[in-house]
This record gives structure tokens, C-alpha cells and sequence, in this order.
């Protein structure tokens, strides 16, 4: 019952599911942070120092978050995978040393002067210290796509004894599917970005902190969203294609076919049976996932079935947990594209006195609560993402190089189960603290614009509020 | 191709150095960090502050050593990280949990409602208490020879208690510098408790190395190497003589040379690092895998290394840079 493969694995979801929380958060947010402070450069204009003021404060905690998680990422690899950089460790091992040297070092010296350096240093170096933070954290996220899409479509090496060498680092680092990867990732982190800045003003805007800072904080994140969320839909159409072409048992158990046909249906549910090897409950739009795929109404789409072997056993991922998550994402998505315009649509309506656009007066209540439940919609989306990349991926780890049992470690189970346990538990409580205390810091950030003057000192004695945790 | 001679020598070589060198920044720099959450439960709330500023714009840069000797290690030596890391899974395990609840408490402990901080200072103290003694154990466990037996994990546990009181003492030098008044003189004190901890922990590795390895002692105490080796007991001894007499003279007048135990602690722990360097080479995990049986293929470690020429400098100019910007006391630095 307990194995060690499998509990590995959940470990290893676990903390790469935790980790990617937060750098998803922090990659945007840099260049956010750099917006409101060239424009506060530019126009003087305090409002944008109020925003920088705040958001920063929520990129700290989160750099903080994202750095001690990744820490736990690369000790992972020895201690529970070490088969995989003996077999690939000539090719991943110079770009997890790229990332760390470009990247990493750059965004956590900066990061110092960024945080504390307000004062301390010239305005242009502290202007130049969040950008080289914000680009840091592009750096990181460039080099660590590249490996992971290179372990989805692995190019320009030789296989020697068994061992990984690289022939060719251009074909290595530009492979087929990174640039749709990483544009894919970049654009998940500005709209899970805009989605949490603007569900935190909405919360702001709710609970009566009307300052300008707030407004042009949600302007900021509705516009950019609203923008954002149709590229974000054409790049995943595209990635999906690309799949297509490299990993087609991924996207079979994607789109739930099971055999080759023309003319597939998008289905929006179903629920994949895996041992009698069909769908129940199919309910799809004719068609319609042919023409996404093949743009062509009846193009023929590859099914599950081909991806069988001989004996019998399946060669394909599971099919309903890649089927699901892909729809969470998608669906999400959807939703997104829905909000913003509509919000955009809201904001820009003309003042009933003719002076000007109604800007975020025109948001409706109901409608901004609806803002505040959609605060972390990105994390939602870009984990349910990774989830149909990395599990429709599955058993191969290196696609058609290495399986994942190949690289897993000999520890005893009990052992990962303990350490599982542990990690688990500690990811619940931060998790907890760190939205609790997101709140926590927008209303003392409300409360500061309006009462703070009247009760000047101890603001955390004399409002008790929701404890964070 | 050999124009610079064989690769395959001296690549493995140049890494291990490199390594090596990732790893003695980071005892050093994040040693008097980790050292500060280890004296937090004597100091009282408001210099827990002071301390935490003294730290706050460096840790994480500190912290980046650890990934790029891990990083090192896993991309130069990838068979031994293999066996290193596994056999240190439960050690490495407490030391993540440790690493994470420290880092996030730095901003929590700001961020989170005023009835919680005493909940976060503790997950400071704690996470910092962890981190420390789980490296001091691994340190041990290495020493050893990475076998699980009663008697090495034993040592381990010694070491463990000697590393954390070494860290407390090198963060109780950081915390004379950058502070003054009261808490420096209570870090002056706490250095004095600290310094035992140093002499033992590295009496305690110079004198089971040898013994744990016929290798080993050969190297120390054949005749020629001996009396080149000499200097550096010698050295070793004079600095803790250095640094208990400055300790008991501390404050200075005017705090001029504040800095000075701060030093002579990292030149002390280059010291005995250096020695233990020299005992393992050329083995990389001890008496098993030597670094050039373990080394990568040589063409991605000149990709890295050619990469490393030019970044490793940057990386090196921009930290002075952050060290020289937030130079001076802590006590001016705010942020929440
Ligand atoms: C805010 C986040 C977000 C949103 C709104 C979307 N995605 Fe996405 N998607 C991701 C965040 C993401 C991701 C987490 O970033 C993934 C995982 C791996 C990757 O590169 O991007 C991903 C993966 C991913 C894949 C799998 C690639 C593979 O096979 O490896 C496809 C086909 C799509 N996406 C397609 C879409 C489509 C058609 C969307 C239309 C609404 C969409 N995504 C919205
Ligand atoms: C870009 C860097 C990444 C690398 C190098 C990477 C590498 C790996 C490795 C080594 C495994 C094998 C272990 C296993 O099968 O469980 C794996 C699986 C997995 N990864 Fe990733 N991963 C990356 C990104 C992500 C992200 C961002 C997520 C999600 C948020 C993710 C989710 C998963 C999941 C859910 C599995 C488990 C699949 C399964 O076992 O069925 N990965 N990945
Ligand atoms: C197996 C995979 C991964 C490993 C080993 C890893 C490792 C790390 C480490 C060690 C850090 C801390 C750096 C520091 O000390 O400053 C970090 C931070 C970061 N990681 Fe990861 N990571 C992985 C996956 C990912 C993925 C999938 C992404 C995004 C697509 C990502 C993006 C980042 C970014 C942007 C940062 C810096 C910002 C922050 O800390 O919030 N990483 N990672």
C-alpha cells in the first residue's frame, strides 16, 4: 500500500503545487510594481505611490513565500529523484545553474535594496533595483520553462551509456514547446496578478477605502486583464496545437477520445471511464474540438486507443484527472474573460451627469463581490494548467527518454510519508496566514485612510479583527 | 580542445572549488543570520526588532549560497548529490521545514495582526533552531562517513548542538556591529558563551576526521605535509586568543572597529573549513566517490563555467554594493 514511488509523487505535486503559488504572483507583480513607480516618477502624482506602497508590502510576503518553497524544490530532486540527474543531469543541470546564477541572485540582492533602500538610496537606483527585481524573477521563470518544456519535447542531445549528453544548447533551450510555455506562463501571471489586485480593491473599495490609490490600482488591473485574458486564450490555442503535434496522447485524454475520428465534439462534461474505455454522461458541442484542434470541422483528432500496447497496458496518462483539470483551466478562463470585459464595459460608461466616465463608481456591489470571489481565480487557473501538462505527461517524465519510476529515490516509504505529512501541514497554515493576512493588511490599509487620523499609535490594539490563520 | 590540459582533471577540480567556496559564504553569511534567530529568545521584544533589522535586507541573498552550492553540487556531481542527499533525507527534511518557517516569519511577523507576532517570533527562533542544528547533524553524519550508526549519529548530534552555538556566535559578532548601546553589550556576552561552542565543534571534527579515516590521517600527520599543514592549528589558535581578548575589551571607545570579532569569526571558520576541505579532497562523498569519478560530462560544465566568469563577478559586485547601501547601524532601518 505505501510506495514510495507514489508518495514521492504527491510530495513532489505538493510542493511544486505550493511553490508555483507564489512566483505566479510575484513574476507580474514586479513589472506592476515598476508601473506604479515610473509613473509615479513621471506624473509626481501620490495616488501611485499609495499603490506601490501597498503592493509591495503583498510582493514582499509573497517573494518571501516563493523563495523558501523553492528552496525545498531543489533539494527535492536529490533527495527524492536523483535517477533524474543521473540520466539527464548534463542537460538540466547547466540551466537549473543559469537560473540560479542570472536569476535568482539578481532578484534577492535587489530585492533587499527595493524593500529597505527607500530611503537609503538615490530614486533612480531604487527605480533600477525593481526593475532588475522584476526582471530577475522573468530570468527565473525563462530558465526553469525551458528545462520543463525541454522534459516535454527533448531536442538536441544524444543518449551515451544510458546518460543525457547535449549536442546542441540552441536546439536544447529553444525547443518546440517552450515558447508557447512561457508566454503561456507569463500571461497566467499577469492575469492571476490583475485578478488579485483587483478582488483586493474591490474588498477595499467595499469595506469604504475609496482612496485614489485603490482606483487607480483597480483601473491598473481591470484594463490590463481585460487586454490580457484574449492573448492569453489565442497562446493556449496554440499551445494546445503544438501539444498536439508532440504529446497527442496528452491531448486525447484533453479533449476525452478515445478512438481516432473526424468530426470530434468539444465536450463540456463527461465523465471518462477508464476501464470500460469510454465516456459516460457525454455532453458536447459537434464538432467543435476538431475544429480547435485541426481548424477544420471534420478534421480527424488521434484517440486513446492508439496509445495502447500489445499486452494491453495503457501507454496514455489517466485520462479524467487531464480532462478535468483542463476544464477547470479553460473554464476559468472563460470566466475571466467574462468579468473584465464586463467590467471594462461597466467602468466606462458615461456618468449619468454627462461629466466623464463612471470609473469605478460604476461597478456594481454585487459585482465587485463577485471581484473579491475571484481574488485568487489565477492561482485556480494555473494550477489546474499545470496540472493537464504535468500529469498528461505521465508515465513519461523525460517524454520518450526517461519514466518517472526510473527516477525515483530508494528511501523508505514511511520516511517520504513523514516528511509529506510534514510539508502538507505546514503548507496549511501558511497558506491560511499568508490570504488571512492579505486581508488583514487591505483593511488596515482602509482603515488607515479614514480613521487612522482620529486614533493615531496602537490601530492593532484598538480594532480587533478576524486573527490571522 | 586540450589546449588548457585535460578537462576531465581539472573541471571536476575547478567545481569542487567552486562549491566549496558556495558553501563557506553561505556558513558564513547565512551562519550569522540563522545565528540571530538563534539568540532571539534572550533578547526582549523591542531588540528582537533592532536584530531582525540588522539582518532584514541580506537574508535572502544569503540564503541563494545554499541553492548554488546545492546547485553546484547537483549539476557537477550528480551521482554523489544522488547518494549525499538521500542519505541525509530526514536531516534535509527539518532543515527545508526549518528554512521555511524562518523566511516567511521575517514578513509575517510585521505583516500579521500585533496578537500574533510573539507566535511568529517563536516560528523565527524555531525554524532557525532547526535549520541549524539539522545542518550541524548532516555536517556530523558527513564527517562520519554518511553511515547511519548509533555511535556516528551520536556525533552527529554533538556537532549539531557545536554548529548551533557556532552560528549563535558569529551572529552574535553581526549583531555587535550593527547595533550599539544595551544590546550590544548583551551580544558582547553572548559572543563569550558562543565562542565555546566554535572551539569545541572544531576540535571536536579536526579530532574524529583522522580517526575516522586511515586517509585521512596519513594526510595530516605524514612528515613533510606536517609541517606545511602547522599554520593552520597555529593560526586557529591565535584567532580565538584574538578574539577573546577583544571580546573582553568590547565596546570599544567611540565603537571604532566594531567589526573586528565579525571578521576574525569568518577568517576562524575559513580556517577550519579550509582544513576540512583539505581532509575530504579528493572524495566528495567521503571515501567513496572521489569528485572526478562523479563529475558531469565535461562539455555542460564549460557551458557553465564560461557562464560563471562572467556572472559570478556580477553577482559578487552587486552584493558588496547591498552591503555597502545598508552599511552602518540597523537601528534606522524600517519597513512593514
Ligand atoms: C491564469 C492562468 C491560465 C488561463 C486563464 C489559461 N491557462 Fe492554459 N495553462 C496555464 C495557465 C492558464 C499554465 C498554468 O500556465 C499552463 C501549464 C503549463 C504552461 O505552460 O501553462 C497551462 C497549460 C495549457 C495547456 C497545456 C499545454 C501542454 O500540453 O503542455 C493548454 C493546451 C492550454 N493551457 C490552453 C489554454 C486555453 C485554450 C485557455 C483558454 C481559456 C487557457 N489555457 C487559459
Ligand atoms: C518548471 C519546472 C518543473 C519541473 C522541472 C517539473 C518536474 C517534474 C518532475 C520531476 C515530476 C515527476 C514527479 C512526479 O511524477 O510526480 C513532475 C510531476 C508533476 N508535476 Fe511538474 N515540474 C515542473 C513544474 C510543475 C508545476 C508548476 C506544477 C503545478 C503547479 C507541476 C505539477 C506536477 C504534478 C501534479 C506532477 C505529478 C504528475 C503525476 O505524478 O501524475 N509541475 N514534474
Ligand atoms: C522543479 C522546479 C523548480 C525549482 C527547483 C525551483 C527552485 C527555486 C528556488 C530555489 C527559488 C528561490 C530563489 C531564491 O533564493 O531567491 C525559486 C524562486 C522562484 N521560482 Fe522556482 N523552482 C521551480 C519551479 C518553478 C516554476 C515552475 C516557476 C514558474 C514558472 C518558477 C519560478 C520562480 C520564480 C519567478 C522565483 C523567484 C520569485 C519568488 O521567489 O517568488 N519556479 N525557485
Amino acid at each position: 500500500m505505501l510506495d514510495t514511488l507514489l508518495l514521492s509523487r504527491i510530495q513532489f505535486a505538493a510542493n511544486i503545487s505550493f511553490h508555483i503559488l507564489f512566483p505566479t504572483i510575484t513574476i507580474a507583480l514586479g513589472w506592476v510594481l515598476l508601473f506604479f513607480r515610473v509613473r509615479y516618477n513621471s506624473t509626481g502624482d501620490a495616488r501611485w505611490m499609495e499603490a506601490y506602497g501597498f503592493w509591495v508590502k503583498v510582493f514582499a510576503l509573497s517573494f518571501a513565500m516563493g523563495v523558501v518553497s523553492g528552496i525545498t524544490m531543489s533539494f527535492q530532486f536529490g533527495t527524492n529523484w536523483p535517477g533524474f540527474m543521473e540520466i539527464v543531469g548534463n542537460i538540466a543541470g547547466p540551466l537549473l545553474a543559469y537560473e540560479i546564477m542570472t536569476a535568482f541572485f539578481l532578484e534577492a540582492v535587489f530585492l533587499g535594496i527595493m524593500l529597505f533602500g527607500f530611503s537609503r538610496v538615490p530614486r533612480w537606483l531604487h527605480t533600477s533595483a525593481t526593475f532588475l527585481v522584476a526582471f530577475g524573477t522573468t530570468m527565473s521563470t525563462f530558465w526553469i520553462i525551458v528545462l520543463n518544456s525541454w522534459m516535454h519535447t527533448p531536442q538536441g542531445f544524444e543518449m551515451i551509456d544510458g546518460v543525457a549528453h547535449a549536442t546542441d544548447w540552441w536546439a536544447i533551450i529553444f525547443n518546440p514547446s517552450m515558447p508557447y510555455r512561457f508566454f503561456h506562463m507569463m500571461l497566467a501571471s499577469f492575469l492571476t496578478v490583475s485578478f488579485l489586485i483587483a478582488g483586493v480593491s474591490a474588498f477595499r473599495w467595499l469595506i469604504g477605502g475609496r482612496t485614489s490609490g485603490v482606483r487607480v490600482a483597480m483601473r491598473t488591473a481591470i484594463f490590463t486583464a481585460a487586454l490580457l485574458i484574449p492573448v492569453q486564450i489565442l497562446v493556449g490555442d496554440m499551445h494546445g496545437l503544438n501539444t498536439k503535434e508532440y504529446q497527442p496522447a496528452k491531448v486525447a485524454a484533453m479533449e476525452g477520445v478515445w478512438e481516432t475520428e473526424r468530426g470530434v465534439p468539444l465536450l463540456l462534461f463527461a465523465l471518462p471511464d477508464e476501464e470500460a474505455r469510454e465516456n459516460n454522461f457525454e455532453i458536447g458541442i459537434p464538432g467543435l474540438a476538431s475544429f480547435i484542434l485541426t481548424h477544420e470541422w471534420d478534421g480527424e483528432v488521434k484517440g486513446l486507443n492508439e496509445f495502447v500496447a500489445e499486452d494491453g497496458t495503457p501507454l496514455h496518462p489517466r485520462v479524467a484527472p487531464v480532462f478535468w483539470s483542463f476544464r477547470v483551466m479553460v473554464g476559468t478562463g472563460m470566466l475571466m474573460l467574462l468579468a473584465s470585459w464586463a467590467a471594462v464595459f461597466l467602468m466606462l460608461r458615461k456618468r449619468s451627469d454627462g461629466m466623464g466616465r463612471r470609473g469605478v463608481e460604476g461597478l456594481p456591489k454585487p459585482f465587485l463581490f463577485g471581484l473579491v470571489a475571484m481574488t485568487f481565480s489565477g492561482w485556480l487557473a494555473t494550477l489546474a494548467g499545470w496540472y493537464t501538462t504535468e500529469i498528461g505527461r505521465q508515465p513519461w517524465l523525460v517524454q520518450g527518454v526517461m519514466t518517472t519510476k526510473e527516477a525515483v529515490a530508494d528511501v523508505p516509504p514511511t520516511m517520504v510519508l513523514s516528511s509529506l505529512i510534514a510539508y502538507l501541514a505546514v503548507y496549511v497554515i501558511l497558506l491560511g496566514a499568508y490570504i488571512s493576512v492579505i486581508f488583514y493588511l487591505a483593511r488596515r490599509a482602509s482603515r488607515g485612510q479614514s480613521i487612522e487620523p482620529r486614533l493615531p499609535q496602537s490601530e492593532d490594539a484598538q480594532v480587533r479583527v478576524v486573527p490571522a490563520e | 580542445m586540450y589546449t588548457f590540459g585535460d578537462p576531465t582533471q581539472w573541471l571536476p577540480f575547478v567545481f569542487a572549488g567552486l562549491m566549496g567556496l558556495s558553501i563557506l559564504i553561505y556558513v558564513v553569511l547565512d551562519g550569522f543570520d540563522l545565528g540571530v534567530g538563534v539568540l532571539f529568545p534572550f533578547a526582549d521584544d523591542e531588540e528582537k526588532d533592532a536584530m531582525i533589522a540588522s539582518i532584514g535586507p541580506f537574508w535572502d541573498a544569503n540564503e541563494t549560497w545554499l541553492v548554488l552550492a546545492v546547485g553546484l553540487l547537483l549539476v557537477a556531481f550528480p551521482s554523489a548529490h544522488g547518494e549525499i542527499l538521500t542519505a541525509l533525507y530526514a536531516p534535509v527534511a527539518i532543515m527545508l521545514i526549518g528554512l521555511i518557517l524562518r523566511g516567511v516569519a521575517f514578513e509575517f511577523r510585521v505583516k500579521a495582526p500585533a496578537a500574533y507576532k510573539r507566535l511568529w517570533n517563536n516560528a523565527f527562533f524555531i525554524g532557525s533552531l532547526m535549520t541549524s542544528l539539522s545542518q550541524g547533524f548532516m555536517l556530523g553524519l558527513y564527517v562520519m562517513g554518511l553511515d547511519w550508526t548509533l555511535g556516528h549519529v551520536a556525533f552527529a548530534c554533538l556537532t549539531a548542538v557545536f554548529l548551533t552555538v557556532g552560528y549563535s556566535f558569529i551572529g552574535a559578532t553581526w549583531v555587535i556591529h550593527k547595533n550599539s548601546d544595551a544590546l550590544q553589550l548583551k551580544a558582547v556576552d553572548w559572543a563569550k558563551g558562543g565562542i565555546w561552542g566554535l572551539i569545541l565543534g572544531v576540535g571536536a571534527v579536526s579530532l574524529a576526521t583522522p580517526y575516522v579515516s586511515p586517509r585521512i590521517f596519513e594526510k595530516w600527520f605524514d612528515f613533510p605535509q606536517v609541517l606545511w599543514l602547522a599554520p593552520l592549528p597555529v593560526v586557529s589558535g591565535l584567532l580565538i586568543v584574538w578574539l577573546w581578548t577583544m571580546l573582553r575589551r568590547m565596546p570599544f571607545a567611540n565603537d571604532h572597529w566594531n567589526w573586528l570579532p565579525f571578521v576574525a569569526a569568518t577568517l576562524l571558520w575559513t580556517t577550519a573549513y579550509g582544513g576540512m576541505a583539505y581532509s575530504f579532497y579528493p572524495y566528495v562523498v567521503p571515501e567513496k566517490i572521489t569528485i572526478y569519478e562523479a563529475a558531469s560530462a565535461p562539455e555542460s560544465l564549460f557551458i557553465i563555467l564560461i557562464g560563471s566568469l562572467f556572472v559570478l563577478p556580477a553577482i559578487v559586485g552587486y552584493t558588496l554594493l547591498s552591503y555597502w547601501i545598508f552599511r552602518g547601524k540597523a537601528h534606522e532601518l524600517r519597513y512593514d
